[in-house]
C-alpha cells in the first residue's frame, strides 16, 4: 500500500434495504477514487454481510419514504405490506439503473474493501459464520480503532 | 474529437456505477491511452470532473450529445 493513500473508515449499523446503500456505495466510489477503505459491520449492519441478502424496507416509522399513495400508517402495519414495499423499491431502483445491493458489494469486494464483522454481536445473535461472504474478518471496538485511527474520513452509518 | 482506444456505455446507469465502472476499465488500459464513456446520468458531468481531479486521469472532454453525457479521460 501506498504510503499517502487516504484512508475511509465506516462503521455500517444498519440492515434495512434503504440503509445497506450508503456503506456500499461510498466503499465502492472510495475504493475507485484510491481511497483504502474499510468497513466495520456491527449490530444490524451484519445482515449487509449474509451471502444471501433478504433486506427489507418499510415506511413505518420512516414518514419520508416517498410512496406512490398516501397509505395510513395503520395499513402499513398489515401482514405483506412491507414485502410489498420492498418489492416496489427493488423494482424502482432497477428501472432508474441503480445497482442492486448485491452488485455494490461485490464491486466493493472487488475493489478490495476490507469487510470486518463485529465478534460480539456475532456471539450476541448467534449468527453462524457460515451464512456470511468469504474474506470477511472478525474483531472489535479495538480492531475498528487500529485503522479508524489512521483515516482522512471517518462515517457511521 | 480525441482519437480513443476504448469506449464504454454506461448509459442507463446510475450512480455510482459510471464511475465504478470506467475506473474498472482505465485498469485495463496503458498509461496515456484515452478512453471515450458515455452516461445518462445528469450526475456523472460532476462526478466525472470530481474523479478526474481525485485520480490524476486527466478528463479531456465532457460533452452533451442529444441528452447523452459524452466524456473523454486520459489514463495516468
Amino acid at each position: 500500500m501506498m504510503s499517502d493513500e487516504k484512508k475511509l473508515a465506516i462503521i455500517a449499523t444498519k440492515g434495512s434495504l434503504d440503509w445497506g446503500y450508503p456503506p456500499f456505495i461510498l466503499a465502492s466510489t472510495a475504493a475507485a477514487l484510491g481511497y483504502e477503505t474499510q468497513i466495520f459491520f456491527t449490530f444490524y449492519g451484519l445482515a449487509l454481510l449474509k451471502k444471501k441478502l433478504d433486506l427489507q424496507v418499510t415506511s413505518l416509522g420512516n414518514p419520508a419514504m416517498p410512496m406512490p399513495m398516501p397509505v395510513p400508517v395503520i395499513m402499513q402495519t398489515l401482514p405483506g405490506m412491507q414485502a410489498m414495499m420492498t418489492s416496489m423499491m427493488k423494482k424502482k431502483m432497477k428501472s432508474k439503473g441503480v445497482a442492486s445491493l448485491e452488485e455494490l458489494r461485490e464491486l466493493s469486494i472487488e475493489a478490495e474493501v476490507k469487510m470486518v464483522a463485529c465478534q460480539m454481536t456475532v456471539d450476541l445473535f448467534e449468527f453462524d459464520t457460515k451464512e456470511f461472504i468469504d474474506g470477511i474478518e472478525y474483531g472489535g471496538a479495538a480492531t475498528f480503532f487500529e485503522f479508524a485511527g489512521e483515516s482522512d474520513i471517518c462515517l457511521y452509518i | 474529437m480525441p482519437d480513443f482506444a476504448k469506449e464504454l456505455d454506461a448509459s442507463g446507469l446510475n450512480c455510482p456505477l459510471p464511475i465504478l465502472r470506467a475506473k474498472k476499465t482505465l485498469n485495463g488500459m496503458e498509461s496515456g491511452q484515452i478512453l471515450r464513456i458515455i452516461a445518462t446520468d445528469p450526475g456523472s458531468v460532476k462526478d466525472f470532473d470530481a474523479f478526474a481531479n481525485q485520480t490524476g486521469n486527466e478528463l479531456l472532454e465532457s460533452t452533451e450529445e442529444g441528452g447523452k453525457y459524452v466524456f473523454f479521460i486520459k489514463r495516468k
